[in-house]
């Protein structure tokens, strides 16, 4: 099985650590794990503020960088919905168009062979159980793309539940935008701030340590509001929680990446 | 479309606003929610929610692709029946329309049934412009009109209210535009309901002439239907001697049957009922019972250059309900005004700029107004895909393209206060199909991680605002592997 990873342009940059613990963990599990360095952004921020030509070139990448890999994996529900959801409809408008150059089958290939990693975990390796070992109170924000345009439903949760060690706390309005939005927290920051603090006192009030999601824009966003104010709670990609093991997750701070300055690293 | 929304600042700037008036928040965060759980009981109580959905979504779209067909079918039937149809091409028409019909009867007021066309039409102001005196007589509509008020929401346009205040505008304007409230009124809701009830039953005994919209209009029979919880639209609809109706020419149906599905998706979706409490129905004009006069006014206002988008033309299905408003982390905490029209929330992010053009800073301004969660999506009863229509409006606010403006084809330019972005974009894009670049981008970054300011400068400085950035790591991840995996992963990177 060849599995390319699509690490995103948010987790190559700020969040190293997430692409890492899907090598340790899917190694870890057996699979042989590729990097092509071709790989780019997915284009998301272009299309959702409407730049949605400039993605084209990105599209042909992405069919380019993994044509030769029986699966793609990402650990970002959001580019692995933008990819899924979006890149065959911009491929079809541009042929439509007459720009031809997204190459509409190759790209609709490529995006049905695209896994969020806890999909690929469940679906495709068809385990819930990783192996992994995680001493701390987590409490888990289900990310909108992964819950509505992926569906990825309770497979995220199934997996922290096999974590040992783990004790996974519910989140009150769980379901409910963090407003991060990409350039939404831009463009309508005070709409976008008002949800993400909500969401910040949902996450204090369930009194775990770790906040953890599949997606590390929601975190830096809510773990940004959570650093201003102060508060204990560390933000965490699920990759980092299914990648620890005893040896590296000794009782203490949880690890995460650390989304705000504040947060503890 | 309508003189009472008109300069509106953009969403953004009403929204900055909103989101601090604490009592606002807390009223609709209440209102909300609690109609959210009820809908979810509703919705879940149906196995053939999905399929009733499908069929909502397949009549509409089958109407829309026909719509001048059944239009004129529908004309037929109503005047078949008794009934006068006229057609309005905008706003202006079709007060003209109603203002003449009203003077015409030699009456000088009109009750009013709930009605989002005439909200989208300015119709009370132009009424008054004529000297005819228009009573709301739903009690929210009632609420927001003796409190010189505009609606906030489409099913509860007073929902910005809670009843302590509600208490105060009926004492302090009932008396006013007739029945005064009683003395010591309370906040206690009965005592405000039989309040309002004793206010309208005056005007219902009292008018001749009534004003509504429809919910549906039945193509094959012309019979029109509205869908309401208090009864008093109905009051409207069967007491006066003159009876008209403005309507969009989105709300026909083909065939009488279509409302099977109609009647179960609404009223499950926008007050979570199983059934309506009041399903009221009218066929022209029937000798001894009801209007003696029936009008039918056919509003398009933008509906037809909305049509000619095949992407957004899905908006034009909405029947309405305002699930999407109920659902909306956005709606909630901006509330209804910030969207500078009587459609507010997310269909109406969508419907408004369409309907309107993306004339000003507010319609440019409401395909933004949204983190594209996806809620709305899921709510709608009618599947309308909300955010695929908001990222489409958002490409022709950015990079213009072709819309159709009364009725014509036109290549719009890209708006202007988008120049910045639109060249950060571009050099993202490239930076983005150019990996090295990218790199290098990223190492210098690393390099200067000591040096990054605390807070963002420029549009960036909204962000820091209210949250910590995040750190920037000492190694990407690409460089992490080029180091640790022998480059193999260097292999094609194109130059």
């Amino acid at each position: 099985m060849r599995v390319g990873l699509f690490v995103t342009c948010v987790n190559d940059t700020l969040y190293p650590r997430t692409g890492r613990a899907v090598v340790t963990l899917l190694e870890r599990l057996g699979v042989q794990v590729d990097f092509p360095a071709e790989q780019s952004c997915c284009g998301q921020p272009l299309f959702n503020t409407g730049y949605r030509h400039r993605t084209e070139p990105l599209l042909r990448r992405y069919a380019a960088a993994f044509r030769d890999h029986d699966y793609i994996v990402t650990p970002s529900g959001s580019c692995a919905a933008m990819v899924r959801d979006n890149y065959p409809r911009i491929a079809a408008k541009a042929t439509a168009e007459g720009r031809p150059g997204a190459v509409p089958a190759a790209v609709a290939e490529a995006a049905a062979r695209t896994y969020e990693l806890t999909e690929f975990l469940v679906d495709v390796l068809g385990v819930t159980d990783v192996g992994a070992y995680y001493p701390h109170t987590v409490t888990y924000h289900p990310t909108c793309h992964g819950l509505r345009v992926l569906g990825l439903g309770d497979r995220p949760q199934r997996l922290l539940e096999r974590v040992e060690g783990l004790d996974l706390r519910e989140l009150p309005g769980a379901e409910e935008c963090c407003g991060f939005g990409g350039t939404f927290a831009v463009k309508n920051p005070a709409v976008s701030a008002a949800m993400g603090t909500d969401k910040a006192r949902a996450v204090t009030s369930t009194g775990a340590r770790a906040l953890c999601t599949v997606d590390n824009s929601c975190l830096m966003h809510i773990g940004g509001i959570l650093a201003r104010e102060g508060s204990p709670v560390t933000p965490v990609h699920i990759a980092e929680i299914l990648a620890g093991s005893k040896e590296d997750g000794a009782d203490g701070t949880p690890a995460g990446d650390g989304a705000g300055r504040g947060a503890a690293r | 479309m309508t003189g009472t929304y008109l300069g509106m600042p953009s969403f953004p700037r009403a929204a900055d606003a909103s989101t601090r008036d604490h009592r606002l928040r807390a009223n609709l965060r209440r209102a909300t929610h609690t109609i959210r759980a009820k809908r979810d009981r509703a919705v879940a109580e149906l196995d053939d929610w999905v399929q009733l959905r499908a069929a909502g979504a397949a009549v509409k779209d089958r109407t829309l692709r026909h719509l001048d067909h059944y239009l004129v079918q529908l004309e037929e039937s109503v005047t078949r029946a008794g009934g006068t149809v006229h057609w309005a091409a905008d706003a202006a028409e079709a007060n003209r329309i109603v203002t003449g019909l009203v003077l015409a009867t030699g009456e000088r007021e009109v009750v009013k049934v709930k009605s989002m066309a005439t909200q989208e039409t300015g119709l009370n102001g132009a009424l008054a412009a004529a000297g005819i005196r228009a009573y709301e007589t739903d009690l929210a509509e009632l609420i927001v009109q003796l409190g010189d008020d505009l609606p906030s929401h489409i099913l509860v346009p007073a929902i910005h209210r809670n009843r302590a205040e509600i208490r105060d505008i009926f004492r302090r304007r009932m008396a006013e535009w007739g029945l005064p409230a009683p003395e010591g009124l309370t906040d206690r809701p009965a005592d405000l309901a039989e309040a309002a009830r004793l206010h309208l039953r005056e005007k219902f005994l009292r008018a001749k002439v009534a004003v509504s919209g429809a919910n549906f209009a039945v193509a094959e029979t012309g019979t029109l239907v509205v869908v309401e919880s208090e009864g008093n639209g109905r009051m409207c609809l069967t007491l006066p001697e003159t009876l008209i109706s403005v309507v969009g020419i989105e709300k026909v149906v083909p065939t009488w049957r279509d409302l099977e599905i109609f009647l179960q998706l609404l009223p499950r979706s926008s007050t979570a009922e199983r059934m309506n409490p009041y399903t009221s129905m009218w066929t022209g004009t029937t000798d001894g019972d009801g209007p003696r006069a029936f009008h039918l006014v056919l509003l398009d206002n933008g509906r037809t250059d909305t049509l000619a988008d095949t992407t957004g033309r899905q908006a034009l299905r909405c029947i309405r309900c305002s699930a999407c408003l109920n659902v909306c982390p956005v709606y909630e905490r901006a509330g209804g005004h910030a969207y500078g029209s009587p459609y507010p929330g997310p269909i109406g992010a969508v419907l408004t700029p369409q309907l309107r053009g993306l004339a000003s800073p507010l319609e440019e301004s409401l395909p933004y107004a949204s983190s594209l969660c996806g809620a709305c999506f899921e709510a709608c009863p009618v599947a309308i895909d909300i955010p695929e229509v908001l990222v489409h409006l958002r490409e022709r606010v950015v990079e213009g393209g072709t819309v159709t403006l009364r009725g014509t084809r036109t290549v719009i330019k890209p708006a202007k206060r988008h120049a910045t972005e639109r060249t950060v974009m571009r050099a993202a894009g490239w930076a983005f199909d150019h990996p090295r670049v990218l790199r290098r981008g990223q190492r210098l970054l690393a390099r200067t991680r000591g040096l990054h300011p605390g807070r963002l400068p420029g549009p960036g400085r909204a962000w820091s605002d209210a949250r910590d950035l995040p750190e920037v790591p000492p190694e990407s991840f690409r460089d992490w592997w080029a180091r640790t995996r022998g480059g193999s992963g260097r292999k094609g990177e194109p130059s």
